[in-house]
């Protein structure tokens, strides 16, 4: 029984892991899904890892626990990959997305053996080039959605504008770079 | 009409907070309730809502505040965790001997020792002897139903007593999840103006609160406590009737899931019985009658009616979220154990502890424990009381 599509992100305090999985379950409530959007909150400091997940679906979810089997693993920031069992419990008929500028062929060999998708994205580059500063959960969110087939793409950008416009009302100069960083990772994820 | 959103546990209670508007809220900041008076104290800055907002310097000045600002004749409360309870422990009491309606949100976390600030019902079931109503929520759409029943319940004449409202910290509390929200006209109709009938600030009727009251008098006290937590079983089915209409959504002591004709069931508090239910419906499909009582209100408790839903089960396992370290068991343990020994019911009971300090409970989990509740049922196992799920190896 797996209604859901379940997501894990890793990332490390202050990188907007949380902040991605929470958008993440705004943009599918807003196409009419039920969702779910958590943190595990171990130790909260600046850099420390961290873990958030997401169930979606088309029936409401009961289950609060944390996610073990994900069908999706969403990792932030790379250097996680030699302390933390990213793909730990990763369905092989699911996939992995790795924040790196680094091709696939280098990665590999830090992922366990994972048999599934593994996606990579330099979501680095694409943050600076769009917002001129490393905010990696903006183009993060968009591969996850393309990669799990979330939503179509403009509805996906239609959404997000309007979750933008909210989330930033006090900030508007910063709603253009976020939605050319969504656009860039969307069409940039491998 | 109902308002379909997307919001935390802490983000529902607040929106109720400020669709009921209370008159006063004295708060202190404590994880993970934090957000709730945060939330509250920007709508009341943004000018949505006109509750005077206290900030104090302790939990046991929050509590202190509200009792005072209920006794004067305002519809009042606060909110917190864990150690922030610990420190209204004082206070708790008087709220409840002083009859007071207030309402406490609570976000259940573990008491310190070992500093901890995950969730298990450590706070709130060391308070249950306090005389305070005590009702638990699975999710968020709970958590905020059950904040605009509170007042209903806790203002009625043949109760008056305070309430807590509580939920689990960070599972449900921080966990962004679908709900239904009631109109806001609808819930002030339904939740009505506040018009105490003895209050401080009366100038026509002086009176006194909280008085000295030795023994001549102080037995009696209790004994009206006692008569008032009785009187508020029927208040809040009542209650839960009206909110019914308006919501459509139907809660009453305890929910049951395929607990009719279950033969192995559990009994739990809070958002682990969502996972139980999934482990339920998973057990069903392969054919295991397997069932759920999940207790909504634990203070008045409702003994009888428990011991009626579950006297036809085989085997039975009560989960506890907080130690007591009783030879009896946790609090949920002791009491329905108590409750099938009064009503003659010839169920075998354990009860196991889980969830302790935000220690993680799954579906495998639960429906690990429904295997164990058939090896007793048939003999194979010996019932092991008290036993720890989850626990490293």
């Amino acid at each position: 029984m797996k209604k859901h599509i379940e997501i894990r992100w890793h990332g490390r305090g202050g990188q907007g892991a949380k902040t991605a999985a929470l958008l993440l379950a705004d943009v599918a409530f807003n196409t009419g899904m039920y969702v779910q959007g958590f943190p595990e909150y171990g130790p909260e400091r600046m850099g420390a890892p961290i873990t958030a997940y997401n169930r979606i679906g088309d029936t409401p979810i009961r289950a609060h626990s944390n996610i073990y089997t994900p069908d999706y693993v969403v990792v932030v920031d790379e250097t996680l990959l030699h302390t933390v069992d990213v793909t730990n419990g990763l369905k092989e008929d699911g996939a992995i997305i790795i924040n790196t500028d680094k091709p696939k062929e280098e990665i590999l060999p830090l992922l366990n053996g994972y048999k599934g998708g593994v996606h990579t994205i330099d979501a680095r580059r694409i943050s600076i080039e769009a917002l001129g500063k490393y905010f990696p959960n903006s183009p993060m969110l968009a591969a996850i959605v393309k990669v799990a087939n979330i939503m179509k793409e403009d509805e996906f950008l239609s959404q997000m504008e309007a979750s933008y416009q909210h989330k930033f009302a006090k900030k508007p100069e910063v709603i253009e770079g976020n939605m050319k960083a969504l656009k860039m990772a969307f069409s940039e994820v491998q | 009409m109902s308002i379909r959103e997307r919001m935390s546990g802490n983000e529902a209670v607040a929106f109720g907070i400020k669709q009921v508007n209370p008159d006063v809220m004295p708060a202190f900041p404590i994880t993970p309730s934090t957000e709730i008076p945060q939330m509250v104290s920007t709508f009341i800055a943004n000018g949505e809502i006109d509750t005077e907002f206290i900030p104090v310097e302790s939990e046991h000045s929050s509590m202190s505040a509200t009792i005072g600002a209920s006794a004067a004749g305002a519809r009042a409360l606060t909110a917190t965790s864990s150690c922030g309870l610990a420190f209204m422990w004082e206070e708790l009491y008087i709220a409840a001997s002083d009859r007071l309606p207030l309402v406490l949100c609570l976000v259940n976390r573990a008491l310190t020792g070992p500093i901890n600030i995950n969730c298990d019902h450590s706070d709130s079931m060391g308070a249950r002897d306090s005389g305070w109503l005590q009702v638990y929520a699975e999710n968020n759409q709970e958590a905020y139903d059950n904040f605009l029943m509170a007042y209903r319940v806790t203002e009625h004449k043949d109760v008056k007593l305070p309430m807590m409202v509580c939920q689990d910290g960070f599972i449900t509390s921080h966990a962004v999840e679908n709900i239904n929200l009631l109109e806001t006209e609808t819930v002030r109709k339904f939740v009505g103006n506040y018009e105490p009938e003895n209050y401080l600030l009366n100038s026509d009727m002086p009176m006194a609160i909280g008085p000295y009251a030795n023994s001549p008098f102080y037995m009696e006290t209790k004994m009206n406590q006692r008569l008032a937590m009785k009187n508020a079983k029927k208040v809040i089915l009542d209650v839960c009737n009206e909110f019914a209409e308006i919501s459509g959504r139907h809660y009453g002591f305890f929910e049951e899931y395929q607990l009719s004709d279950a033969d192995y069931a559990l009994v739990m508090i809070g958002s682990a019985a969502g996972t139980t239910k999934d482990a339920i419906d998973n057990l069903r499909e392969a054919g295991i009658k397997a069932g759920l009582l999940k207790i909504r209100v634990f203070r008045p408790f409702p003994d009888e009616e428990i011991a009626a839903a579950l006297k036809h089960v085989k085997v039975v396992a009560i989960m506890d979220r907080s130690e007591g370290f009783s030879a009896t068991g946790g609090p949920i343990g002791a009491e329905v154990k108590a409750a099938l020994y009064d009503a003659g019911a010839d169920v075998i009971a354990v009860n196991y502890f889980y969830g302790i300090g935000g220690r993680d409970y799954t579906v495998e989990d639960a429906e690990a424990i429904y295997q164990e509740l058939i090896e007793i049922g048939n003999g194979t196992k010996k019932p092991e009381q008290f036993k720890y799920i989850g626990l490293r190896k």
